[in-house]
């Protein structure tokens, strides 16, 4: 998200916007174009609703995973880049490793897009969510809470970075050990730091939960120590602001009861279904030029 | 009677051609060595003094490493700064100083540091070279993965 202006997210946004009338009935823009999606990770939302994106616009795909690839053969990712860019028009990357998709851009003929590096980034995640808060709340003069895994997870790192941009007030909530990383933290203008989502439930706008990602952990012990240490129930919605939305990126597994869903807070099937058209306006951006 | 600086210059000989490298932050001579890439195997003649008394630099101790029959390219001067931002190099022939440069940080180093995030692309077995850039505060951003080292940053070179 660094390498991204406010002008160029509020561009995507934009774009985004004209796309949601195609989101479901399509349209012939990408009409021949290939894009290869490249998961050495599992995704479920981020593979499916790019390979959606792209036959919605007309193209078509590539799909590779871990399991059937070269890489088990020893091949480097350099080498499997070079080789997707001659194959297709544009690369979805998902890696296990921070920093991968920026190296994938350097070797690459094609435009690389960044589905999830490691605990790094996921910036097409951020774009949606940001689109998201468009369309359900507001992003001018916001108040977001972040609540979760905030060390290891790459959507809360993009999206504060994104937030930023907007002069939104941050407030991050997350068990000990969990914590942002600092280097992020100390590049927000407006943020404040608690372990207890009760303290400041009730003065966002925007409840942005994520999961523990357990696969993130290099140490069993520490994982177990903060396994279940919050979860947002009904309860807990009690006096919040009229106009708040919850939102997560999903998978769930147990950090938003199921009863939520049922309130009129609960936007986050509406947040997944928004990745369409926002992925939808990258792909016709990048291929097509769009200016 | 021996002035100061003479008494500085009789700690380490004189060299007639190569680089000298003065006003190394105490404690750091063998760190420039390692930037230089200069072993124990290496086949130049190398000076090192280490703690000289300095009035120039703070604590009013500096290291100094002499190199014989090696002039430094600046690439290789600049990547020093990273550890003794006050070093100055001076090339030497015939027993003259033909050139002195003080060090400037670049903007991007490549292959000078080892990002410390281990599950950094930079850390893994493909093909590229670890890239920082260099932030205002003296500190590295890797251009991976944007960890930054803001301390102690001697103890990531490659």
């Amino acid at each position: 998200m660094r390498d991204l202006t406010r002008d160029d997210v509020d561009f995507v946004l934009d774009y985004a916007e004209k796309m949601m009338p195609c989101a479901k009935a399509g349209a012939q823009l990408l009409q021949g174009r290939i894009l290869a999606l490249l998961f050495f990770e599992p995704s479920t939302r981020t593979q499916l609703s790019f390979d959606t994106a792209m036959k919605r616009l007309g193209g078509s795909t590539l799909n590779l995973t871990t399991g059937e690839s070269s890489v088990l053969k020893g091949e480097t990712l350099s080498d499997t880049i070079r080789v997707a860019g001659e194959y297709a028009d544009a690369i979805v990357l998902r890696h296990p490793r921070e920093g991968a998709a920026r190296m994938a851009s350097e070797v690459s003929s094609v435009p690389v897009i960044n589905g999830g590096d490691g605990a790094g980034h996921h910036p097409t995640q951020t774009l949606l969510d940001l689109f998201t808060i468009r369309k359900e709340s507001h992003l001018h003069d916001l108040d977001i809470a972040l609540l979760g895994d905030l060390k290891y997870g790459r959507t809360a790192h993009s999206l504060v970075y994104a937030l930023n941009m907007y002069d939104a007030n941050i407030t991050l909530v997350a068990p000990e050990g969990l914590q942002m990383p600092k280097h992020i933290v100390s590049t927000l203008n407006s943020v404040r730091l608690s372990e207890d989502i009760d303290e400041v439930i009730r003065d966002v706008d925007v409840l942005y939960v994520t999961r523990i990602q357990k696969e993130r952990f290099p140490d069993p012990n520490e994982y177990l120590r903060v396994a279940k240490s919050y979860r947002l129930a009904v309860p807990v919605l009690e006096g919040v602001r009229d106009n708040l939305i919850i939102m997560h990126p999903l998978p769930r597994v147990d950090e938003i009861a199921q009863e939520v869903d049922q309130t009129k807070y609960a936007k986050y099937f509406k947040q997944a279904f928004y990745g369409i058209p926002v992925r939808m306006a990258l792909l016709a951006i990048l291929l097509n030029g769009v200016t | 009677m021996i002035q100061d600086k003479d008494k500085e210059e009789l700690r380490v000989r004189s060299i007639r051609n190569g680089s000298v490298i003065d006003h190394i932050t105490a404690g750091n001579a063998l760190n420039v060595l390692r930037i230089l890439g200069i072993s124990g195997i290496t086949a130049a003649i190398v000076s090192v003094a280490m703690n000289v008394p300095s009035k120039k630099l703070a604590f009013g101790r500096k290291d100094i490493v002499k190199i014989e029959d090696r002039e430094l390219v600046p690439a290789e001067v600049d990547k020093i700064a990273l550890i003794a931002p006050e070093a100055t190099i001076n090339i030497i022939r015939d027993f003259e100083v033909t050139q002195k440069k003080s060090v400037i940080l670049p903007d991007l180093i490549t292959n000078v540091v080892r990002c410390p995030n281990l599950n950094c692309i930079s850390n893994s077995p493909e093909p590229i070279y670890s890239k920082f850039k260099v932030l205002d505060s003296f500190a590295l951003r890797c251009d991976y993965c944007e960890t930054i080292i803001d301390n102690d940053i001697a103890t990531y070179l490659i």
